[in-house]
């Protein structure tokens, strides 16, 4: 219901603002063309998306993803320091959290859900500290490789599509940080 | 500096490819099923795609993009934020695939090498959609108190978008 609130707001809105700027033509055309725009967007990005689905195949299959996981094991037990010893939420948090930095989108997705609902055993109905801090850190981004978004900038014609990996990787470094610097100081004063 | 990233992507194939064969996986065939498999992810984006773009078509033709950009200036300004990218600020905590069409739009109109569109695709790349994922993992452990999660996240969410402008300056000077 929220996606349609927010579809038909959009419609209403360019229109009452298309009346009162005298843009009506303008908004009738694009109305038309919107649609046909869409599809083309799509299949110039096509290409590129599927080869990269190709290539975190190649990765997914070779184990980086579990490679990765053992890796980040040690991090991780210092990030949630009250499941540091079940081995089990461990398992599910490591696996989710480097088939988010890989990329492998829907390889992430139930291994998350998986570890939400094994953390929320404990304690039922409320969000724990540790699990408060494993839905911030999976609303932040982590992704290595943005590849839809290389698709997008490679399908508006730009050449080198991977040229903002450095900036978006500053950007998401800065941003978890302060996702899990709010998630610990707020876990101090938000006692209920 | 220009080499390096035109580089990225070749070299990260090479690499994967040669992980890949050390590890005695069938490169071709993974390459080949996970690309059919990116057909199937696109044929999930392009019915949102086609209701989505064409309602921030119909916005930016009636000239509402650019009065939110005006209307935001000030405040995002005063944070180096391109004031176009207010669109996109507020779609992507919500929707994925509304921040995706108000993303394309953005690169379309102003090219993907301006500072905007680079600065827009920085903050895709960086941040995630935050509700969407709250409501997901809550709703599958049938949590009822959040908690902090929801302030949280969303800190994150706005200094992504701060890091997101600070780093396209920082490495494309303009």
């Amino acid at each position: 219901m929220a996606m349609s609130a927010l579809w038909v707001g959009m419609i209403c809105v360019s229109l009452l603002c298309a009346l009162v700027t005298g843009r009506a033509d303008a908004v009738a055309a694009a109305a038309v063309t919107g649609a046909a725009e869409a599809v083309e967007l799509c299949l110039s990005m096509a290409g590129m998306l599927c080869l990269w689905m190709g290539v975190m195949e190649v990765m997914r299959r070779s184990g980086l993803s579990e490679g990765l996981a053992r890796l980040l094991r040690p991090l991780l037990r210092r990030l949630f320091p009250a499941f540091a010893g079940d081995e089990e939420v461990m398992a599910a948090v490591s696996a989710n959290l480097s088939a988010n930095l890989l990329g492998l989108g829907n390889a992430a997705t139930p291994l998350g859900l998986e570890a939400s609902r094994l953390m929320a055993r404990r304690t039922p109905g409320v969000a724990s500290d540790g699990l408060c801090m494993f839905v911030v850190c999976n609303t932040a981004s982590i992704q290595l490789l943005p590849t839809t978004v290389a698709s997008l900038r490679s399908a508006a014609g730009c050449a080198t599509p991977f040229d903002i990996l450095p900036a978006t990787w500053l950007a998401s470094v800065l941003s978890i940080l302060a996702g899990v610097t709010a998630a610990k100081a707020l876990s101090l004063v938000w006692r209920t | 500096m220009s080499l390096v990233f035109n580089m990225v992507m070749p070299a990260m194939l090479a690499l994967i490819a040669l992980w890949g064969m050390a590890r005695r996986v069938d490169v071709y065939d993974a390459v080949v099923q996970g690309a059919s498999g990116g057909l199937g992810v696109l044929a999930r984006i392009v019915p949102p795609l086609i209701a989505l773009l064409t309602a921030v078509a119909m916005l930016r033709a009636s000239g509402f993009l650019e009065l939110c950009a005006q209307w935001a200036a000030p405040l995002l300004l005063r944070f180096g934020i391109p004031p176009e990218t207010a669109p996109l600020l507020l779609v992507r905590p919500i929707s994925g695939s509304a921040a995706l069409g108000v993303g394309a739009d953005i690169i379309a109109t102003y090219g993907p090498d301006s500072t905007i569109g680079r600065t827009a695709a920085v903050m895709m790349g960086s941040t995630e959609t935050t509700f969407y994922t709250i409501a997901v993992y809550f709703g599958a452990a049938d949590i009822k108190k959040t908690r902090y999660a929801i302030p949280a996240a969303l800190c994150a969410d706005c200094v992504g978008f701060f890091s997101a402008a600070l780093a396209t300056r920082l490495f494309f000077p303009a």
